[in-house]
């Protein structure tokens, strides 16, 4: 079959005439400055400090640190794999680096380089269906990180406070339930996977849930971003105090 | 009254695209200057079009490399003077001018699975409730406009998927019959297993033109994709499974 | 010619909308071999406009609505002018054609308790439109359209039937051509089904798509068929006029029914000039009583809400006085009477298509109306159980055939009326076709003559095709409009005359591969036959009923109420008869007795 107007097949072909390359590249930029980050916070390197006072970074929390680990091992490595699999198979990250790395297609009615195409019908693509399974592990995480955030607000030795460390603390739980509650996994799990919403009392309140996760699923681009922001920023945060570059505001006096 | 710039594409696939100055008036949509072209300019330029009121789906084209409907389309959303290219769907097969060949998508629709309803009430009345038709009734605005199917990468750079992949809006359709609180069909069990969903990397750009405001991911493709994953990823439901046997799927 | 490409059916419908595809999944299931032609792609035919819903009386919102009170309420709003049989086969049947779509998928908004939810429509006295938002016809054109592609027939999509061929007396097929690669192409065919809808491209402001150019009316007329109730045309009062890009689409009555008003380019609510004595005793004539109809139902209703016919004569009369908006109509206001969120929540479609197709904010101002020529009552004269019409063999249904509406459509009766007729001509045509024996023959001196005449504006001549509608179109607007004298239906007779001639230099360009310009001049012989249809139907009904009008026979004639105006293709041209209504039945004649 001949195609209209040779379609597309180098690269980039496009007639759009509107600055279609400005979102992917932003995002793409965006994301890899997080990955680099988290990387370099997630393995430690140059040991910095990660527990400032009653604030611990999310990205060890839960603390996990054995005495068999070796020198070099950071306590985050325990952890960071559960939200890691949970946004690299999250249905809004997937759009987003499909489009920004892996140009497939960067942009709407913009032609990719690939010559074949098997999206996720085959390996290594097909592993984004272990999503429900980062999902439930993510689940898990959301009780463990509020747990963080009021831990935050008490400092050992002296009791109950506030700082500027418990605020991000509590900021960055609540934007990571957000995100966490509009996967659209959940909203399948919830509600979605049913055909009957009316037919019990029990599938009625699924459907009631369904509306809450719909709801928050409308805007889970937006609260993929804050949190991702929010956890990096808790991080450097907690960093930037443990090693004295800033101090924390707060109402606790030894600290 | 101001002069519109167009570059429309003329001919068959040895054609070329053709500059034409074109009078239009405030309130007039692409279609409309089209229309005049024809008129005056090209009386034979070929364009679909029946409703002009974006409800039938006819006239999608490309304008600035962009799939739309060319009656949606306001002139006031372009720069004065800026030139304006209308060019033919792109993935689809040329017949000419800015009419394309759309009939694999009718191919595509006669492989749908059929619905086949439970029997209706005593009463002869089938009930059925809003809250679980509300969801369905999205999919049914469809107007068959194919500018999503145009839009998708799969096939648009990659026309050989054709044969295995339905595109976006008969995942709408498939999703549609998949959630019919009343449908009996067995065949309903396989919808998301065929048709080429996992072809679809979410790249949302069918949600992205849909000029129906039909939610196509993740309203349609993904409940389709996470129905799949009950069935063969979800290590919980698996794990019921084995130790409950059977397949308790609703 | 031997070599054109040729198909047999035993059932050809012409035509996939609402009605073409009903008859052709009845005809298919009836045992018959059907195609099924249509002139644009599958799916696209104007049943997709349709917003308000489908007219049956299943009494799930009012359990006291029956048959009777539907067939009743289509008798008085078509002016006792209807086929009785057709109107009450008509409301029988309605329910059951809305369950069995429901059946093949569709999915209607619901009751409380999950039944087919009802809505009020002007005209039908109980809340009994089956609807989907305000979308029905793409709801029900979706439905049948994906259960036709599983039942088995063939199906011609952009393909226009230029002539029905007929074996004497009887039809034996139809010579069409593909839009795509403009070849010829034979049907031949034991029965014809005629589905093709309406004819409001004869008028400069119409609701029709470029589809509407009339071709069923023009086809039948062309075999010999009789047409009757020609002179009816409904314009909708409330058509967009401006901006240009939407002159003609619809904007709904419920405009009006939430509280929309009419007023003049000065601002005066004109209608309270308009006042019927007919209906002075139930209408409010002044600005406060009407007011408070809105908030109070009680009341006296305002003028506004008049039936179509008298605010479409109103507007024009507005108009014609110099007293309408810069662009010919005049304003309907909502804004000034309801908050932003109220209308955004009533009128969501309305506000939607003003905005993106005018970037009009009918929140903040008002918008500019004029009538629009919206549906044809008038059609191809058909038996009312069969729908088979005056040639043995052809059939006819939905919009194209003629009796069912009278003199005046009901909203939401248009629907209904094209399955439940739809399914009895594919019916009726299968058990036809199957009881032939052997495919009646085709001529094959006329396929080569029309073969030959077909491709005549390729050669030789100036005119261009699009002028030419235009100025069919302007004229049939001008002065065989809303209102109609007989010194200006005179002129536009001598103008079709004119443009007929005209036609025959008509000049085209490019090649036949999907030329527009080619179809359109192709199209005009039908539109050219139909205006006159329409014009002499309405030269002979010296009355004015219903979507009939005319300023020097204002009021109804009681001799006119007992005739159907017949109009007959012959060899000498069009001739126009008149022809007593059938007799209904007297226990029928006691619903109207109360």
């Amino acid at each position: 079959m001949a195609q209209a107007t040779e379609v597309q097949q180098r690269y980039g072909k496009t007639q759009r005439t509107d600055r279609w390359w400005l979102e992917p590249v932003a995002l793409g930029a965006g994301f890899l400055i997080f990955v680099i980050y988290s990387t370099v916070s997630g393995f430690n390197v140059g040991n910095w400090h990660y527990e400032a006072g009653p604030y611990l970074s999310p990205f060890f929390e839960p603390l996990i640190n054995p005495s068999w680990t070796p020198e070099w091992f950071s306590p985050a490595i325990f952890i960071l794999w559960a939200p890691l699999g949970f946004r690299a198979t999250c249905y809004y990250y997937r759009r987003m680096y499909y489009r920004s790395f892996f140009m497939s297609p960067m942009a709407c009615a913009v032609s990719e380089p690939a010559k074949y195409y098997t999206g996720e019908s085959k390996f290594p693509f097909i592993l984004m269906n272990s999503h429900r399974f980062f999902l439930y592990v993510a689940l898990l995480f959301i009780p463990v990180l509020w747990y963080g955030a009021a831990k935050s607000f008490w400092m050992p030795g002296e009791g109950l406070g506030i700082g500027v460390g418990s605020i991000i603390l509590v900021a960055n739980a609540f934007l990571l339930m957000m995100f966490t509650i509009g996967c659209n996994s959940l909203r399948h799990i919830v509600g979605g996977g049913l055909n009957c919403f009316s037919c019990t009392n029990f599938t009625r309140t699924r459907r009631k849930m369904w509306d809450l996760v719909t709801v928050a699923n409308e805007r889970h681009k937006a609260w993929a971003w804050a949190s991702l922001v929010s956890v990096g920023v808790s991080d450097l945060y907690i960093r930037l105090v443990a090693n004295g570059a800033i101090t924390d505001i707060n109402t606790w006096t030894t600290f | 009254m101001p002069n519109a710039h167009l570059k429309v594409w003329r001919g068959d696939t040895g054609g070329a695209y053709v500059d034409y100055d074109v009078e239009y008036e405030e309130g007039m949509v692409v279609l409309d200057v089209v229309h005049r072209l024809q008129a005056t300019q090209a009386g034979d330029l070929a364009v679909r079009w029946n409703c002009k009121a974006g409800k039938c789906g006819s006239c999608s084209a490309e304008i600035n490399g962009k799939p739309v409907l060319q009656c949606m389309t306001r002139m006031e959303t372009f720069i004065p003077g800026e030139t304006i290219t209308v060019a033919p769907l792109k993935t689809f097969p040329l017949i000419r001018d800015l009419v394309t060949d759309v009939s694999w998508n009718y191919r595509v629709a006669e492989t749908m699975p059929e619905l086949k309803l439970s029997a209706p009430d005593a009463d002869g009345h089938r009930r059925m409730a809003q809250i679980d038709i509300d969801r369905e009734q999205e999919f049914r605005k469809c107007i068959e406009c194919y500018i999503c199917q145009d839009v998708c990468h799969v096939i648009r750079d990659h026309p050989e998927n054709m044969e295995k992949f339905a595109g976006p809006r008969f995942f709408v359709q498939l999703a549609n019959v998949s959630m019919h609180p009343l449908d009996q069909n067995p065949a309903k069990a396989t919808v998301s297993h065929g048709f080429g969903l996992d072809y679809c990397n979410i790249t949302k750009c069918c949600t992205d033109v849909c000029p129906e405001g039909i939610h196509i991911t993740d309203n349609a493709i993904i409940p389709l994709k996470e129905r799949r994953v009950d069935e063969y990823y979800d290590p919980v439901k698996a794990l019921v499974r084995k130790v409950f046997g059977g397949g308790d799927k609703k | 010619m031997a070599e054109i490409e040729t198909h047999d059916y035993d059932v050809l419908v012409i035509g996939a909308g609402g009605a073409g595809l009903r008859a052709a999944v009845e005809a298919s299931a009836t045992g018959a071999r059907t195609g099924l032609v249509c002139k644009s792609l599958l799916g696209k035919a104007h049943t997709v406009m349709a917003e308000g819903g489908i007219a049956a009386a299943m009494g799930n919102v009012y359990s006291e609505d029956n048959w009777q009170v539907h067939f009743r309420d289509t008798m008085r709003g078509g002016k006792m002018l209807n086929n009785w049989r057709m109107a009450q086969l008509h409301a029988q049947e309605a329910p059951a054609r809305v369950m069995e779509l429901e059946e093949w998928g569709a999915l209607f908004d619901r009751t409380e308790d999950g039944r087919i939810l009802q809505r009020d429509f002007g005209g039908h006295r109980y809340a009994r439109l089956a609807h989907v938002g305000d979308r029905t016809g793409l709801e029900m054109i979706r439905t049948l359209q994906q259960h036709a592609v599983h039942r088995g027939m063939d199906v011609y999509q952009e393909v226009t039937v230029n002539r029905l061929l007929k074996d004497g007396d009887r039809i034996s097929g139809a010579l069409a051509y593909y839009r795509e690669s403009g070849r010829m192409v034979l049907f031949r065919a034991k029965a014809v089904i005629l589905a093709t809808g309406g004819l409001g491209k004869v008028f400069a402001i119409t609701s029709n798509s470029w589809e509407g150019t009339g071709d069923g009316h023009s086809l039948a007329m062309q075999a010999g068929a009789d047409m009757i109730d020609m002179e009816f045309v409904q314009f909708h009062p409330t058509g967009m006029v401006w901006p240009p890009s939407v002159r003609g689409i619809l904007v709904t009555e419920g405009v009006r029914g939430d509280g929309g008003t009419l007023k003049n380019a000065s601002g005066e609510r004109f209608m309270f000039n308009y006042i019927p004595s007919m209906f002075a005793a139930e209408t409010a004539d002044t600005e406060a009583e009407a007011d408070a109809w809105y908030e109070d139902r009680t009341k006296r209703r305002t003028p506004d809400l008049l039936p179509r016919d008298e605010v479409a004569r109103a507007i024009n009369s507005e108009v014609k006085a110099g007293r309408g908006t810069p662009h010919g109509g005049v304003y309907l206001d909502i804004a000034s009477r309801r908050s932003s969120e109220y209308i955004k929540r009533r009128l969501p479609s309305m506000y939607h298509q003003f905005m993106q197709l005018a970037g009009v904010d009918i929140t903040a101002g008002p918008m500019e109306v004029g009538p629009t020529a919206h549906y044809a009552m008038g059609g191809v004269k058909v038996d009312a159980e069969t729908a088979a019409t005056t040639v043995p063999g052809l059939y006819a249904a939905g919009e194209v055939a003629g009796g069912m509406h009278g003199s005046n459509r009901l909203g939401g009766n248009s629907l209904s009326d094209l399955v439940v007729f739809g399914r009895r001509a594919g019916e009726a045509a299968a058990q036809y076709a199957l009881g032939l024996s052997t495919l009646p023959s085709v001529s094959e001196g006329e396929i080569a003559e029309r073969s030959a005449a077909i491709l005549k504006p390729f050669d030789g001549g100036k005119e261009n095709p699009y002028t030419l509608h235009r100025e069919l179109q302007d004229a049939m607007q001008e002065e065989v409009g809303i209102i109609r004298t007989n010194s200006e239906m005179q002129s536009a007779l001598g103008k079709i005359d004119n443009l007929r001639e005209r036609l025959g230099h008509v000049q085209v360009e490019g090649n036949i591969q999907y030329n527009p310009g080619w179809h359109l001049a192709l199209d005009m012989e039908h539109m050219l036959l139909v205006a006159e249809a329409i014009t002499r139907a309405a030269v002979e009904r010296k009355e004015s009923r219903g979507g009939h009008t005319r300023d020097d026979f204002p009021g109804p004639n009681a001799d006119f109420g007992k005739v159907n105006v017949v109009v007959r293709h012959t060899a000498g041209g069009l001739g126009v008869t008149q022809e007593p209504l059938p007799q209904m039945p007297d226990e029928l004649k006691k619903l109207f007795e109360e």
